[in-house]
């Protein structure tokens, strides 16, 4: 028995993404990611206490913006995953629709996130007034930057669909961003769950 | 315009800070000259810096290494040479200079030389390993080499524009705060750390794939070489440590540069929580320096023992088992800010825990030699060096984690004695013996051994001289970062430490002789057959330095220890037949990882200055290089089969000739390659 042989030509694929290491990666990187947003909730875990003497969270946090930021990123899980279901089934069309669907409420989503920290910055809460108010901007806004990536990640893709030939590449591609665009949506329900529902109700 | 920048940042606060500018703008202008004098930049750009083949990036991470290494070593001289001489007297550097210079120090050991240096080697080394034909992501990888290079030049720049941070490598807050530090060292510190840290963690995703999903047919987990083992393990802790340290740093430029109150002394905001989250990382990090060096270690010392390494799977388990516990500890770095009894004997206790899969390392590595037919090449020196001095820094470690007695000597130079015990042998000496070892593979010709013996011998031996003082000046009480002092006492061992800085400069210039005299006896050190040391794994089977697609043909591997199993067999170089051969695509060259590395480096640039268009403009550079890869298509170029068919049949041929009798038998084509 040799313990180094030569192996048989089927087995001589590495060079295509047949064996899955970009969506491995992907996942790979997602979970760096995950750990960032893990050391992110555990800062602001930390910093809600330190409201120095700007307002708890109890004052500071509301359900008006977030309430409806929810229900639209989670609607935009659904696109997502119909745009999903069209790649698999080859129908380019919807495909741009659903993608396009998606961004628009990934849109949304940003602009209702947006006019949220524009009202508090009126009331006064900005990030410069207390610790618990920096931590809760900066895990909220971390998850907002990674929206925005997701945008402008998504419109390049967008472009890739409706005008490529959906080749392996780009197929590739779109399982990425739909697996990116659905972490970020459970990360959001974390953000929800622990800075809106926690802050509001406890 | 211009944010904080204008002519004050320039080094005119210290003649010594004046004339270091002065060597960096002179250093990079005769590197343009020569270039354009030799008429070599196409030649550089086509060949090296638009390559994305794995061992093309390893060596440039290495050059890298090896370039920051001279600089932090100078300033580690220069630190050495003040405190010898500032006896109740100022020294020869302004109190600010030296303070930069500590924090420069640190910070480019760590993340200038020893991550692009082990970066460096696992990319030369991995793929060929598992026999693949290259990492999981070529362009990924360019990515991560041109943003830590960025990160560097970013240190660079700090040289000559500006002052870096002086608040230690661990760049505690209040002190780097915006109130106590408003100039833009802190930010020069945070943003080589981030671009570097980005990088790091690009190549640990890509390293992490390549493990699992590029190893050859047969070549399961439990066969793999063990460097292979401690690149996983490595990588694993990058892709989680990593990102504290992100939020670590990102949230103290936001406190400095927005106003935030993380980490400030009011409002709310909480200090702990920084060096919280930097030991969260910190630890890790110093296992992140030092597995990859137990693997290069391990290698060679089964190489150079000529026998299979004892206690594989202990190793590899031991290694796994430091990885997950790298994480329980890293409250021993503050055992002294607070907090209770019980917290301190937990973190102490653990700390003792994770040395015992370290000493378990320790005797495998002692009974691998035991009996075995040892050879004192350069790298097997490095090996047998560090293990009698790392069981020392260990028990100085395992004294550490004792609570009671880090109270008595924390922040003291112990633990600077202590630290460095672990990281230059653990980690320093590991990459020596690993450049010493896979020099010929990525290079194609061996080094100099007695030129590397000699740099060994004077590493060695300036390491004790230079590091076994500060353990008694700190039991005298000594703390570190001092830049002058008014006890006796302790100069003469202080002036012992210089002498061994000396010592130690000495076996640099050896090391610098050698890369020359190996370079101009090139032709003599050739590696012919491609296996200088009688090798046990796959990367020694093919040529030094191997084709641009390692193996034609992808090994099948049937053992551990693959490649030496085989020329026990008397089948190292078997003949696969025509039809095993198929076309194959490799990476085309691509310069968009470089200019994705210089907008990252303009970007960090404006947010040091504050220059908010410039800012813009990076980040805007980025995304967009970025965006413009994906549109690419045709980025593979297709070899054809009989390109890689005629290779190979040269390649045994020369070998046929090579070894006498034509038969590759056990160690044949090892002694043909050595007279
Ligand atoms: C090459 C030989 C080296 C010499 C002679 C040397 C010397 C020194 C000296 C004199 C200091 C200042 C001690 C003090 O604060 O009083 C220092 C600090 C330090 N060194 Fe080294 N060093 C060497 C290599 C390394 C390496 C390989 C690392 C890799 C991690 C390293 C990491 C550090 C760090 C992190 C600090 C602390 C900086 C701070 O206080 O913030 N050094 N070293
Ligand atoms: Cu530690």
């Amino acid at each position: 028995m040799t313990a180094v042989g030569s192996a048989a030509p089927s087995m001589d694929r590495v060079d295509d993404d047949e064996n899955g290491k970009s969506a491995f990666g992907f996942w790979v990187f997602l979970m760096s990611d995950a750990a960032l947003f893990a050391v992110l909730f555990a800062t602001y875990a930390v910093m809600m206490r330190g409201t120095g003497s700007g307002p708890g969270p109890a004052e500071a946090i509301g359900l008006k913006y977030a309430f409806p930021e929810t229900l639209v990123l989670l609607t935009s899980t659904l696109t997502m995953g119909f745009a999903a279901m069209a790649l698999h089934a080859d129908a380019r069309r919807s495909l741009v629709v659903w993608l396009g669907a998606t961004l628009v409420l990934g849109a949304v989503f940003l602009a209702l996130e947006a006019a949220e920290f524009h009202g508090m910055a009126a009331k006064g809460d900005t990030p410069q007034v207390s610790g618990f108010l920096s931590g809760f901007f900066a895990l909220v806004g971390a998850h907002g930057l990674h929206v925005t990536a997701g945008m402008v990640w998504g419109l390049a893709m967008l472009v890739q669909g409706a005008t490529s030939d959906l080749s392996a590449p780009v197929r590739s591609r779109l399982g990425r961003f739909a697996l990116y665009w659905h972490f970020l949506d459970l990360i959001w329900v974390g953000i929800f769950s622990i800075v809106y529902l926690r802050g509001t109700l406890g | 315009m211009w944010g904080r920048l204008s002519a004050d940042a320039l080094p005119v606060y210290s003649i010594v800070a004046a004339a270091a500018a002065g060597i960096a703008v002179l250093g990079v202008l005769a590197v343009i000259v020569l270039l354009t004098v030799t008429h070599r930049w196409t030649w550089l750009w086509r060949e090296w810096l638009t390559s994305l083949n794995h061992r093309r990036i390893g060596i440039m991470y290495v050059i890298v290494a090896l370039v920051m290494l001279l600089r932090a070593f100078i300033e580690a001289l220069l630190i050495r040479v003040q405190q010898a001489i500032a006896y109740d007297s100022g020294g020869f550097l302004p109190t600010e200079h030296f303070a930069q210079l500590f924090t420069t120090h640190g910070s480019i050991m760590i993340f200038f030389v020893l991550m692009p240096f082990l970066t460096g080697m696992i990319n030369v080394v991995l793929p060929l390993q598992i026999g693949a034909r290259d990492l999981a992501f070529p362009w990924l990888n360019a990515i991560g080499l041109w943003l830590t290079t960025a990160g560097a030049a970013l240190v660079m720049t700090s040289l000559v524009l500006g002052r870096f941070s002086t608040g230690g490598w661990s760049g505690y807050p209040n002190y780097t705060g915006a109130i106590v530090s408003p100039g833009v060292g802190p930010d020069y510190w945070i943003w080589a750390l981030t671009l570097a840290g980005i990088g790091s963690t690009v190549a640990g995703i890509n390293f992490i794939a390549t493990i699992w999903k590029l190893r050859a047919p047969g070549m399961t987990l439990m066969r793999m070489p063990l460097f292979c083992w401690t690149a996983l393990c490595t990588s694993l802790l990058i892709v989680f440590a990593f990102p504290a340290l992100t939020v670590a740093t990102s949230l103290l430029w936001l406190d400095r540069t927005f106003g935030f109150h993380f980490f400030t002394q009011t409002d709310g905001g909480n200090m702990m929580q920084f060096v919280n989250l930097f030991w969260l990382w910190g630890h890790p990090e110093v296992y992140i320096l030092i597995l990859p060096a137990f693997g290069a270690f391990s290698e060679v010392i089964a190489t150079f023992s000529q026998k299979k390494v004892f206690g594989y799977a202990s190793l590899v388990f031991a290694t796994m088992a430091i990885g997950v516990l790298s994480f329980t500890v890293w409250l021993h770095h503050f055992f002294t800010m607070g907090a209770s009894p019980n917290v301190n004997a937990f973190f102490g206790i653990m700390t003792m825990v994770i040395a015992v899969p370290t000493g378990v390392k320790v005797y495998d590595w002692l009974f691998t030699l035991y009996r075995g037919r040892l050879r004192f090449d350069t790298p097997m020196l490095y090996a047998i060096g560090f293990l009698v001095t790392f069981v020392i820094g260990g028990v100085t470690g395992v004294l550490l984690a004792i609570p009671p007695v880090d109270y008595t000597v924390h922040n003291s130079v112990f633990l600077i004695a202590h630290f460095h015990n672990m990281l230059i042998p653990g980690s320093l000496f590991g990459m020596f013996a690993a450049f010493n070892f896979w020099f010929p593979k990525a290079v194609g010709f061996r080094l100099d051994d007695a030129w590397g013996r000699r740099g060994f011998w004077f590493w060695l031996t300036g390491f004790y001289a230079a590091f076994m003082p500060l353990y008694l000046l700190g039991m005298m009480g000594m703390s570190r970062r001092l830049e002058r002092y008014s006890h006796p006492g302790w100069q003469p061992w202080l002036v012992l430490a210089a002498f061994g800085v000396v010592l130690i400069a000495a076996g640099v210039v050896c090391q610098v002789i050698q890369l020359y005299v190996s370079w101009r006896d090139r032709e003599a050190l050739r590696d012919a057959t491609g296996d200088p040391w009688d090798g046990r794994a796959l990367e020694w089977s093919v040529a030094s330095p191997p084709p641009e697609w390692n193996f034609a043909v992808r090994p099948r591997v049937r053992s551990r220890d693959a490649f030496h199993e085989s020329k026990v067999e008397g089948l190292a170089y078997p003949d696969p037949g025509r039809d095993a051969y198929r076309d194959i695509f490799v990476p085309r060259n691509s310069g968009l990882a470089v200019a994705i590395g210089w907008a990252a480096y303009v970007l960090a640039f404006a947010a040091v200055w504050r220059i908010g268009w410039l800012a813009a403009l990076g980040l805007a550079a980025s995304v967009l290089l970025v965006i413009w890869r994906s549109f690419q298509t045709g980025t593979t170029e297709r070899i054809p089969a009989q390109t890689l068919y005629d290779y190979d049949r040269g390649r045994r041929e020369a070998l046929m000739r090579l070894v006498p009798g034509g038969e590759i038998m056990h160690g044949a084509a090892a002694s043909g390659a050595r007279p």
